[in-house]
């Protein structure tokens, strides 16, 4: 079974064309394995392919679906990037964001008359602090007694979303909802608008664009970025160097927790509208994958998120146009990571074939004399 | 609360506990062999989906278990070969692992959602199950049974077998074990290949058994919580029964918290498995000690023979 008729062999170098390569590879195959499924499906590749990844975005309004779902997708993205650069696995940033949905959509939807012309900088500013209190008890778990973050942030996932489900079962609940899971709409006042006529999508997109602006510059020119990087590069190292462990994972998971509260609150006060069940379909659990096909870059998030969007979109459309399911959407997403953490091999590693390494191991013994 | 109500409580526990154990003593076994694999979740939803669509197609629950086994097990080998062979990141894989599951498995099984099954019938000892009380522990379904016989397989191999000993060995120190000639690779491919056999016996469970239907999602959480038993339980077979029953019992009580007189929202309830494994990895991971005593060493780690 490990029998494989090449071999491994480390570069000297990680080698900066197959990082930037990778994700193109990965994409690529997830095409190929995209026309795959679709012509099992019954249909023709190229149409459902382009029905999936060309027809969403042809118009103004598809446009603006598109940066619509990335600016959740990007923000939750940028923040889980920078923990798991310093080896901090935040997985649970979905609670981070439905936590941020609910204390943000609180404010808009108590407080709206008392704050006036406040209450969306005030909803906003509490959806960042809701993820980051929820953030925050995975940080105090695994500071003070040592307990995974992985495995914690998860479980607050599920907690989040019950928790979410017992408030609009319960006090939440529009009175004049005909029973429906749902809080009332919120005021105008408490609303981002949309960034134009005909769109949806909302000036979320633009803070998310400066909020990877500011992480870029937090990563690449800051004391705390550098020591950051240097725990995920070398955690010896940083040890050595004095860096504190606890203080990145404080910073990492309150980075991570305040960008997904705040990608939860935008969510609701933006297209939603009010606090309501399903607020979003795994933007916290894709935007894993956003980050590692961004190779945990800024600039590669952005250009990530809108592809994992992309994916979304062409779920929808081929569900409305070839009745396929949406589901083939988590279907395509898995495959993107499985198929980059494939291709990310070739970074480090070149590929030699094994063939001709006996035969000359074999010879050396006769090319050296034998002593006198 | 009388008997029969404590009986039907007792009798529960042990059923939502037996898909914990397949899952988390799979893991186990992955885990002593030095590889972390977070799939588990994704092993079981998609182990839950093939193991109701094979039985509901060919009406046989065995066909239906065999091809959950399949099904998670070539999962599972994927992973392995992108860690073992390919050496990338293990949680990153494994993550990666349950995300692919969990699409996969409400890609494939869309058209399953909803349909009947006949479930997993309880098995009768006869004479032995029509003793008063104690009767019931011989009127379970033969996955339970299973799951026991699992627990002293698994228990059996470790400590008292050469393969087992490997195994752990493997697991402390791959760079000795390959010293000595110790196929780590392959052990590795080994376990991680029982882990994914396991998970899909778990995942079956959940769809033939504890729940006979298929729904997107069905395990809601159950993977992740086998990872924690088995953090919990210290890499020990014994304590992952002790805590499976556990988290049975908690899992169980919020179905049966208005026979307790407790009047508590069922949202409030259901949380609390997931409170419960926050905190008992708070409990044993509070001293450092506890796990580094007992965890595997190379735990996570990738090991490439010619490095």
């Amino acid at each position: 079974m490990p029998e494989w008729p090449f071999r491994l062999e480390k570069r000297p170098a990680p080698s900066r064309a197959m990082r930037a390569g990778a994700p193109l590879i990965a994409a690529g195959a997830m095409l190929i394995t995209g026309s795959i499924v679709f012509a099992a499906l019954g249909q023709s590749p190229l149409g459902a392919l382009y029905l999936f990844f060309v027809e969403p975005i042809a118009s103004v309004y598809g446009s603006g679906e598109l940066l619509l779902k990335a600016t959740p997708l990007m923000l939750c993205a940028l923040g889980l990037a920078l923990g798991f650069r310093s080896n901090v696995w935040n997985i649970g940033a979905e609670g981070q964001l439905t936590m941020g949905a609910i204390v943000g959509g609180g404010v808009a939807l108590f407080w709206a008359e008392s704050l006036g012309m406040w209450v969306l900088p005030g909803a906003l500013l509490a959806g960042v602090l809701g993820g980051m209190a929820w953030a925050a008890i995975p940080a105090f778990l695994r500071t003070r007694f040592h307990t995974s973050e992985i495995l914690v942030s998860l479980m607050l996932v599920y907690i989040a979303q019950l928790w979410l489900a017992y408030l609009l079962h319960g006090s939440w609940r529009d009175p004049e909802g005909f029973n429906f899971p749902q809080s009332k709409a919120f005021e105008d006042a408490a609303m981002l608008m949309p960034l134009g006529e005909g769109v949806r999508v909302t000036s979320a997109f633009i803070m998310a664009l400066v909020l990877a602006a500011l992480s870029w510059i937090f990563a690449s020119k800051t004391f705390a970025g550098y020591r950051m990087l240097v725990a995920g590069l070398a955690p010896a190292a940083a040890a050595y160097a004095g860096f504190s462990e606890k203080k990145n994972i404080w910073l990492a998971l309150l980075i991570g927790g305040g960008a997904a509260g705040l990608a939860g609150v935008c969510e609701v006060v933006g297209p939603i509208g009010r606090l309501q069940q399903g607020i979003s379909p795994g933007y916290g659990f894709a935007a894993i994958i956003v980050a590692f096909v961004g190779r945990l870059h800024p600039l590669g998030i952005v250009l990530a998120s809108l592809l994992m969007s992309l994916l979304y979109l062409g779920g929808e459309s081929v569900q409305l146009s070839l009745q396929l399911p949406s589901a083939v959407t988590g279907l395509f997403q898995g495959a993107l990571l499985f198929y980059l953490l494939a291709a990310d091999l070739f970074v480090t590693y070149r590929i030699r074939t094994a063939r001709r390494e006996p035969a000359r191991r074999a010879a050396e013994p006769e090319a050296v004399p034998p002593p006198a | 609360m009388d008997s029969p109500h404590l009986i039907a409580i007792l009798v529960s526990t042990v059923i939502a506990a037996t898909p914990l154990i397949y899952a988390a003593l799979g893991e186990l076994v992955v885990e002593r062999s030095g590889v972390l694999n977070l799939g588990v979740e994704g092993m079981m939803l998609v182990g839950a989906m093939t193991g109701f669509a094979v039985s509901h197609a060919s009406g046989n629950l065995a066909l239906g278990y065999l091809g959950a086994i399949a099904a998670s097990t070539l999962l599972s080998l994927l992973f392995a070969f992108l860690t073992l062979t390919l050496q990338a990141n293990q949680v990153a894989t494994g993550l990666a692992l349950t995300l692919f599951g969990i699409g996969l498995s409400a890609f494939a099984g869309r058209n399953f959602a909803g349909l009947p099954i006949d479930g997993v019938e309880p098995i009768s000892v006869p004479g032995l199950s029509a003793i008063p009380i104690a009767g019931v522990l011989f009127r379970f379904d033969w996955l339970v049974y299973g799951s026991i016989a699992l627990y002293f397989g698994v228990e059996y191999f470790l400590r008292r077998t050469r393969a087992g000993l490997r195994l752990r060995a493997i697991g402390e120190s791959p760079t000795a074990a390959h010293a000595l000639g110790q196929p780590v690779i392959r052990t590795r491919y080994l376990a991680v290949m029982f882990g994914g056999a396991m998970s899909g016996i778990a995942g079956a469970y959940l769809s033939t058994a504890l729940t006979p239907m298929w729904v997107e999602g069905m395990s809601s959480g159950r993977g992740w919580i086998a990872l924690a038993l088995v953090v919990f339980a210290t890499w020990k077979p014994l304590r992952v029964m002790l805590g499976a029953y556990l988290f049975g019992g908690v899992t169980v009580m919020q179905l049966h918290a208005q026979g307790f007189g407790l009047d508590v929202p069922s949202e409030i309830l259901s949380m609390l498995p997931y409170l419960a494994t926050i905190v008992v990895l708070v409990f044993i991971c509070r001293d450092p000690k506890t796990i580094l005593l007992n965890q595997p060493a190379s735990l996570g780690r990738s090991f490439h023979p010619d490095a």
